[in-house]
């Protein structure tokens, strides 16, 4: 088969047209083409059309302050953000007693703190981004979490738990206080002090609150730090495993692994709500809180634990077979050469999954878990507050609180990669 | 992955058949409630009239009340219940595993419910029917005139089959949209995605409270099933059912000795026998029920007999207003009757 | 590896020995594991009996009693459980199916826009990908489900698209194709038009390597696969007719009807998972390397040929292994349909049918193994293509 050739020569195009300044730039951005120029267009028409009704529902035509929903209720009013502002403490803390909010408040700037310190990237700090740490996230956590309200209402409480947050941030940034252990206060010995500030205990001198009285933004922070805490340890775990060379042991982690990963959360959560109690002994029963969380975990850790794979996957051979020629074991080959690595390797992923698993903690209330979600959606039905309005203001407050923290976490993800990268690139 | 789906199933089909020694479930429920100084009741997630919690999470309703007064007969303190928000899905299985001591969710009392699912209703705390209700602009009299139209329905209910039953019945078609929460299908209702929503009759009051503009609807006269709803326990241990079947006999006594929250202390001076029994001014009738000698007395001043709290959660004395109907006490033209202490 | 070190030290500790350690902890595992599997077994049935929980599938073939507003093959209260679990299973399979194929679409022309060189154009559809990727699915669902339920007038004020369409709360109403005998012909002949375009197509690209002329692909093969069915239909003296909706009632009666729930799934899913492919689309194709691109432009492709001819086709390596983690994801998220009412399998099996029957282990097991079926057969085929993209690798 003879294959054709082109023998003359095709006619040569005229030189790329290049206008500078504004028609330049509005010919190479706008008016770029035959598909992207009318798009462009389009998306500028339909900006246009959209933005000044969404500017006149949210913000003109809002309803900010009122009593009952009677005001949110009249024809051609805007979004009824009355509402969130009466409904903030239910969305918030749940039925958590409110003179007890304060101990949920400590647990989440304890927290809060102690986590950002870890996941602060060591290295070379500007002043301005010191500051901004030690000052900014423990306060944007404390508007985030108690809100305003709380300061008017018990002003020296709060602003001491202000203070106290501002004070451990910087205690942990000038103490130089190694990673190591500020990791193991987070992982140890926080979980402890918070389970008890939280359910309350008699030593304490603090009042026992049940599990089902918890509930709203808190409770959805609860159950994605749990799940996320222990999906890490899990997911490495299981991640060495699948990569074992004993065969019962791979074999047991690749079921594990593919078999949470094939299925929906909805199911592993019906399964830890319904057969998790059947699986154990009579009165083992767990907490109707305990269950989800516990089905939550393990199936992040599955996930966790495909991302890990990815990493120790990238790690040359040449480091396992050189430190075995050193004479380590196993354990300390893994610990000191490949983890350190691999992990560092797959840090963007492990973010993302995080998100994936904060945005998973919305299906919890299918098992009626009062997260944040259906703390909204059980206001939503109050017939003193209903109204036309009611449910698209009340979304998007929820769009925009999800959107913040996974946002500021998938931002974070690209910042550590850059970083990462910066070693990389020669 | 098949291969492990198979095992996975077959695993649990062999389990599930395999014939091991079955431990006795749920002995001596009233030793453990003492244990842990609560009763744990499962309730509704929140209908109007029997199980609502405010923002607060503190709870009322019909079948709270009787929870309450088995508190206050046990404990003598009615805040002594731990509450349960239970979906129509778990609310069987979370009795059955013994996380909750009582059920008291208006749950309907079926033959399978007992027969096959291991359960016993103690009693009914309210009699009740399925019915419908439409918007008054659709200018509807009767459920008869409903064909055609789409009806919002709790899933998992017998509500649900008995609507199926009633339109098959009649040869009339209809739209079933199902939702797995209650509040998901008025919701779905109020917004016009049906044209009708379905459960029973005193859940419709207490729905249409929910709506925006409860007064545009309305609830059709037709009872289209018996829904006899009450408490349920499980099935091995009597004397918890006991307890909890005469926790409910007991208001009603009260009722119809004319024994009130607020004259119960009056009463203990009562030279009516039958009341002197009821309050524990003469015999011990709480022994057997592993309770006090006072264990009504503690019930009716606490939480009231049971005419107070028809009045308090779902009567005149609510916002539901439903009247009495077929729950007024059989002496007064009702079906309400409770066997005598003595 | 420390087997080979094992053989370097034959006469070490028995206790040392890697082989036997290996052994040891494994037996170990296995134990353990069996243990956990033994307990739990036991006590499920222990449990399961003394809570009077049906342990066998006797439920399968009892009636079911209950309606479905959405079903695929006929269904009635008097069908059976067995039943009620395949129309929520076509139901799941609706979804993902048309879901995988809308968001496929969207989610390569979101990656193509996010790079292109028009600033409005990149801007707005990577400020569409952050919005979707950053906020839960659930949330998605639920604004829309409420944001298209609500605002949409009931079935007496319908909006009227003419031709026997209509939109309401009630989802949307069209006519309903009836097919008269010899309808067949015509998907016969729709059929016959596809053949016969893949042979024009597998000619054009000969024609092509020999000639260097370029046929109009395109063109030709729509005519062919449109042309034939209209010509057999029109021969055939229309034998499809349609049956109009009627306004009657409460609802229309007669035609076609989209539920809103179904609506609303399939927008949110297909919206959500379009987002992330984007991303995924966005990463292939700058993997692939720029000097492609110039060499592309230097042979005087146009940007559209470039993308089509050269980019696209090494992008696809890249692209499908984490294209299939997202149509997997979508199928998996169809489960959310039990947060709106939609009947698929998880409301309809793992919802109404487990809490009628009261047998949940075997319910939530069927479920999870159907998923776990679903996930495997995408996987296998979605391998089976990617080595075949490979192998074009040299």
């Amino acid at each position: 088969m003879s294959l054709y050739l082109r023998r003359d020569e095709a006619p040569t195009m005229p030189p790329p047209v290049r206008a500078g300044g504004a028609i330049g730039w509005l010919k190479d951005n706008i008016f770029s083409g035959w598909v992207s120029g009318p798009l462009a267009l389009a998306f500028i028409a339909l900006i246009v059309w959209v933005t000044p009704d969404l500017v006149r529902f949210f913000i003109l035509d809002a309803i900010w302050t009122a009593d009952d929903g009677a005001a949110c209720r009249v024809q051609g009013t805007g979004a009824c953000w009355a509402f969130v502002d009466r409904k903030l403490d239910f969305f918030r803390y749940g039925s958590y007693p409110v003179a007890e909010h304060w101990r949920v408040d400590v647990v989440i700037m304890l927290g809060t703190v102690l986590s950002a310190r870890l996941l602060w990237p060591d290295g070379k700090k500007s002043t301005f981004g010191l500051f901004a740490f030690l000052i900014g996230i423990p306060l944007f956590i404390f508007l985030m979490i108690p809100g305003p309200a709380a300061i008017i209402r018990e002003p020296s409480l709060e602003l001491a738990i202000l203070a106290g947050g501002i004070a451990l941030a910087c205690a942990l940034e000038f103490s130089k206080l190694r990673t190591l252990w500020v990791g193991l206060i987070f992982f140890v010995l926080y979980p402890v002090l918070g389970a008890y500030l939280l359910k309350g205990s008699p030593l304490l001198g603090l009042i026992h609150v049940d599990t089902n009285l918890w509930g709203g933004i808190f409770l959805s922070l609860l159950v994605a730090t749990i799940g996320i805490v222990f999906s890490l340890p899990a997911g490495i775990l299981l991640a060495l495993g699948r990569r074992s060379e004993l065969p019962a042991v791979r074999f047991f982690s690749i079921l594990y692994i593919e078999f949470v990963r094939g299925v929906p959360f909805i199911t592993v959560l019906f399964m830890a709500n319904t057969m998790l109690p059947l699986f154990v002994p009579d009165n083992w029963s767990p907490d109707r809180l305990m269950r989800p969380i516990v089905g939550f975990a393990l199936f992040a850790a599955a996930y966790m634990a495909e991302e890990v794979r990815g990493g120790l996957q990238a790690i040359p051979k040449g480091q396992s077979e050189g430190a075995m020629a050193l004479g380590l074991s196993y354990w300390q080959r893994m610990r000191l050469i490949i983890l350190p690595q691999a992990l560092t390797l797959v840090i963007p992923g492990i973010v993302n999954i995080f998100i994936s698993l904060f945005k998973d903690t919305t299906l919890v209330a299918i098992v009626g878990i009062f997260d944040f979600l259906r703390a909204i959606d059980a206001a939503r039905i109050d017939p003193v507050w209903s109204g036309p309005t009611v449910s698209p203001t009340v979304y998007t407050f929820a769009a925009a609180f999800y959107f913040i923290f996974c946002f500021g976490m998938s931002r974070y993800s690209q910042m550590m990669e850059e970083r990462l990268n910066a070693g990389r690139r020669r | 992955m098949k291969a492990i789906a198979a095992t996975f199933l077959a695993a649990m089909t062999l389990g599930a058949m395999s014939q091991s020694a079955a431990a006795q479930a749920g002995s001596k429920t009233l030793d453990l409630i003492k244990q842990k100084g609560a009763l744990t009741c499962g309730t509704n997630t929140g209908l109007a009239g029997f199980g609502l919690p405010d923002d607060k999470g503190n709870w009322t309703g019909l079948d709270v009340d009787l929870c309450k007064g088995i508190a206050a007969a046990i404990f003598n303190d009615p805040t002594k219940v731990k509450y349960i928000p239970l979906s129509a899905k778990d609310r069987f299985t979370a009795l059955q595993s013994g996380e909750i001591d009582v059920l008291a969710r208006n749950g309907t009392w079926t033959q399978s419910r007992e027969a096959e699912l291991g359960l016993l209703w103690v009693g009914v705390n309210y009699y009740d029917g399925q019915g419908f209700m439409v918007r008054k602009k659709l200018n509807i009299a009767s459920a008869l005139e409903l064909n055609g139209a789409s009806v919002c329905v709790q899933q998992g209910t017998t509500t649900e089959l008995n609507m199926s039953d009633f339109f098959r019945t009649k040869g009339m078609k209809y739209e079933a949209v199902a939702f797995a929460d209650i509040n998901e299908a008025v919701k779905a209702y109020d917004s016009g995605r049906c044209d009708a929503y379905t459960t029973d009759a005193s859940g419709l009051y207490g729905s249409r409270l929910k709506l925006v503009n409860p007064d545009e609807h309305v609830v059709l006269p037709e009872i289209i099933s018996k829904e006899p709803l009450g408490p349920a326990v499980r099935q091995g241990d009597d004397q918890w059912f006991n307890l909890v079947k005469w926790t409910h006999y007991a208001m009603i006594n009260a009722e119809e000795l004319g024994v009130t929250k607020a004259n119960v202390d009056d009463m203990l001076k009562s030279p009516n026998p039958e009341i002197k029994r009821l309050l524990g001014v003469e015999g011990d009738f709480g022994k057997g029920l592993g309770l006090s000698k006072d264990w009504a007395y503690r019930i009716v001043k606490h939480v009231g007999n049971y005419g107070e709290v028809f009045s308090r959660n779902v009567g005149e004395g609510s916002a539901l207003k439903i009247k009495r109907g077929l729950n007024s006490l059989w002496s007064a033209g009702g079906i309400q009757y409770a066997p005598p202490v003595r | 590896m420390s087997l080979d070190a094992a053989r370097e030290r034959p006469s070490g500790s028995f206790f040392y020995n890697p082989r036997v350690r290996g052994l040891f902890w494994q037996a170990v595992l296995i134990l353990v594991v069996g243990f956990l599997g033994y307990e739990a077994v036991v006590n499920a049935a222990t449990n399961m009996r003394a809570r009077g929980i049906p342990t066998d599938f006797a439920f399968w073939d009892r009636v079911a009693s209950f309606d479905i507003n959405l079903t695929l093959i006929s269904y009635s209260a008097t069908s059976t459980y067995g039943r009620a679990f395949m129309v929520g299973l076509l139901n799941t399979l609706l979804v993902a199916a048309i879901g995988v194929v809308l968001a496929t679409v969207l989610g390569f022309f979101l990656g193509i826009a996010r790079l292109s060189k028009n600033f409005v154009v990149a801007k707005l559809s990577s400020f569409y990908v952050e919005i979707m990727r950053n906020t839960p699915l659930l949330l998605q669902l639920l604004f829309i489900y409420n944001a298209v339920l609500k605002p949409l007038p009931n079935p007496r004020d319908s909006i009227s698209f003419g031709a026997g369409f209509y939109l309401n709360n009630r989802g949307l109403v069209m006519p309903d194709p009836q097919f008269a005998p010899g309808a067949g012909f015509i998907l016969a002949a729709g059929v016959a038009g596809i053949v016969a375009s893949v042979f024009y197509r597998i000619y054009a690209k000969r024609r092509q390597a020999q000639t260097g002329e370029i046929l109009p692909v395109g063109r030709v093969s729509a005519a062919l696969i449109l042309l034939p069915p209209v010509i057999v239909y029109l021969l055939l003296g229309q034998p499809i007719s349609f049956e109009m909706p009627i306004l009657r009632g409460f609802n229309f009666v007669g035609g076609l009807r989209v539920l809103p729930e179904f609506v609303a799934l399939v927008l949110g899913l297909s919206l959500y998972t379009a987002a992330f492919i984007a991303e995924i689309v966005r990463a292939g194709i700058l993997a692939v390397s720029h000097g492609q691109t110039e060499a592309a432009q230097s042979l005087g492709l146009s940007r559209s040929q470039t993308l089509k001819l050269v980019i696209i086709p090494q992008a696809q390596r890249v692209i499908i292994p984490p294209l299939t983690n997202q149509f997997l994801a979508l199928t998996k998220n169809s489960s959310l349909a039990v947060f709106i009412g939609y009947p698929d399998l998880v409301q309809v099996f793992a919802g109404t049918v487990l809490n009628q029957t009261g047998a949940a282990v075997q319910v939530i097991a069927i479920t999870m193994a159907v998923y776990l079926v679903i996930s495997l057969i995408t996987a296998v085929i979605m391998n089976l293509y990617n080595r075949r993209m490979a192998l074009v690798e040299r």
